[in-house]
């Protein structure tokens, strides 16, 4: 049995690596995910834990060290944010190239500039197309739960690749809030251990790692790559089916929020599907047919999943917390809208743009974007895409 | 939704604040509620605005955003009534409390017409007089419990006993003067009700 507890999401995945226990975690501190290194490192001189910790003066040097780990035969992990992640970037690759099943853990934050340390997916869109699996939370629990579910997916035979376990920034990083934490052995006996087929500290069977790849085999090293991700779609599923039957909670791809009959759609990741979902009660309770899809798994997208969810309502608002600059939508807007096609699904796609560098999202906010769009339906006349919400005036308002 | 107790605290960096928040959805926690507590950042540096937020309810929170309307204010230093707008979107029927050696008569025209209750308590004072030094969050929060009655006097100096023994085990000495600085501020503010 789990326990009633309150905690910071940071604290909630600090926890789940106590739990966890992994062998090597390198870290190198940036806000807001600081205190996930600085929880797991106190766990550690407490004895609660015996992960070995590398105090790293980079992220390039954490993502190296837990690559290096991970090719050795360790569970690694680490943690960062924002240009943490960026100065990652080519380790990132790496890491999913030579098929490492590490962990990180991501807490969302936008990048400079201007230099700002809040909240938005700049970091974790960025790093989309680098292999990586990604996760996304609404809440703490959320964030505790995935990360729980995360090496059973990466270690997984058919998958081996590293996931990205995110959560936004200061929003649930830093909020405390209700929360169930499971038994250390219940959680131990879930994740289990890690079983190494190949590994550079066995002289038995010498391998090399990341070693050059001529031009007649790296293109097969990708479309591997690409057959891992594509593999990982149903052992995400079966994870997370494991999971509820356990621990009686979560979500597979997506969370559908009263989309069954619902006329109108917000799709949304991460702590503002919570609030999508407050307007979508408060609207209901009017009388206006509204749902939420809450996207958890970004890599690997499910687009046909995502479409035939969205395919019966009349129009979708899709809620970009990144812009691409591409003067033509936001990379979730892009990838939903794609998919829509692809299925043929008739459905008025509005992108919108929302949240940058912790602007703050809000329940009227909800409701404005869903009259907009029963507005548009009824007039047959599609809203601008990709405006921004809460933007300010000019006026200052 | 009218179930969740909405709090926005009006701090400066350095005076506790966020800390306060963070203890009184402990509180709340401990009585079997849902709660959030979370601080909203800016660039922070001692001295600075800083904002802080509680909700409280019988209901799972979900809601991630601000608060705008909220049932209470609680302003830790009355020196941002100059520069804060602390009452904007309060609820006529809620409630704001702050730290002043002020009484209600003279900080009300402070707060642009603000037709709803009015706390004043000298958290400063029972600081300085309890713990020696100027920490006004302490007494705050405990007037903050008396006031949004989230928790009774006796189950609520047990908690913070407990708490404080927990986090003040390598400095005992300190545990009394927050307690006398807790009931000294709980009892004051109740007496306002």
């Amino acid at each position: 049995m789990g326990r009633r507890d309150r905690m910071s999401g940071n604290e909630a995945v600090a926890n789940a690596i106590r739990q966890v226990n992994p062998d090597v975690m390198p870290a190198f501190p940036i806000t807001p995910s600081t205190e996930i290194p600085q929880m797991v490192s106190t766990f550690i001189a407490n004895g609660k834990m015996d992960t070995e910790f590398i105090p790293v003066e980079s992220e390039h040097s954490s993502m190296s060290a837990a690559l290096g780990a991970e090719a050795a035969g360790a569970r690694a992990l680490t943690a960062t944010s924002s240009a943490g992640l960026a100065y990652m970037w080519e380790e990132l690759l790496l890491a999913a190239s030579n098929r490492q099943p590490l962990v990180l853990a991501l807490v969302n934050r936008t990048l400079s500039g201007p230099l700002n340390i809040n909240a938005d997916h700049t970091d974790g869109m960025g790093a989309r197309d680098t292999g990586w699996i990604q996760i996304y939370a609404e809440t703490n629990q959320e964030a505790y739960d995935n990360f729980i579910q995360a090496y059973p997916i990466a270690e997984n035979p058919a998958v081996h690749l590293p996931v990205m376990i995110c959560q936004d920034g200061f929003i649930t990083s830093h909020a405390v809030q209700n929360i169930e934490i499971e038994d250390d052995e219940a959680v131990k006996k879930f994740v289990g251990e890690r079983e190494v087929e190949e590994y550079l500290l066995n002289p038995g069977k010498p391998i090399s790692v990341g070693p050059y790849s001529v031009v007649g085999y790296c293109m097969e090293a990708r479309k591997a790559q690409e057959v891992a991700m594509e593999n990982a779609k149903d052992v995400i599923i079966d994870v997370a089916k494991k999971f509820k039957k356990e621990f009686g909670r979560g979500f597979e791809l997506f969370e559908e929020y009263k989309t069954e009959d619902a006329d109108y759609i917000m799709l949304i990741m991460g702590s503002a599907a919570g609030t999508a979902k407050q307007a979508v009660d408060d609207l209901r309770a009017k009388g206006m047919k509204v749902g939420v899809l809450k996207l958890r798994v970004f890599r690997p997208f499910p687009a046909e999943e995502i479409a035939k969810a969205l395919s019966k309502a009349k129009a979708v608002a899709i809620m970009d917390r990144c812009e691409s600059y591409n003067g033509h939508g936001g990379p979730l807007g892009m990838e939903v809208m794609a998919g829509l096609y692809r299925a043929k699904a008739d459905v008025m796609a509005v992108d919108y743009i929302y949240g940058l560098s912790g602007r703050d999202f809000t329940v009227d906010n909800v409701y404005d974007i869903f009259a907009e769009l029963e507005d548009a339906v009824k007039s047959g006349k599609a809203p601008a895409q990709c405006q921004y919400i809460g933007l300010r005036t000019k006026e200052g308002k | 939704m009218s179930k969740t107790l909405e709090i926005r605290w009006h701090g400066r960096g350095g005076q506790g604040a966020k800390t306060a928040a963070l203890l009184l959805a402990d509180v709340a926690f401990s009585t079997g509620a849902y709660v959030q507590g979370f601080p909203e950042y800016g660039p922070e540096r001692m001295g600075a605005p800083i904002t802080a937020y509680n909700r409280i309810s019988d209901e799972d929170i979900r809601v991630h955003s601000n608060i705008y309307t909220p049932d209470l204010v609680v302003v830790v230093d009355e020196t941002l009534l100059h520069s804060v707008d602390v009452t904007a979107g309060l609820k006529e029927d809620g409630a704001i409390l702050i730290n002043t050696p002020s009484s209600v008569e003279e900080i009300t025209p402070m707060l642009k017409g603000y037709k709803g209750k009015v706390y004043t308590i000298d958290a400063c004072k029972i600081s300085i007089e309890t713990l020696g030094k100027n920490f006004p969050n302490t007494p705050m929060l405990a007037a903050v419990v008396a006031i949004t009655k989230v928790m009774d006097r006796e189950p609520f100096i047990a908690n913070m006993q407990e708490s404080y023994e927990h986090k003040f085990a390598k400095k005992p000495e300190v545990i009394e003067g927050n307690m006398k600085a807790l009931t000294t501020a709980y009892d004051a503010a109740a007496a306002m009700m």
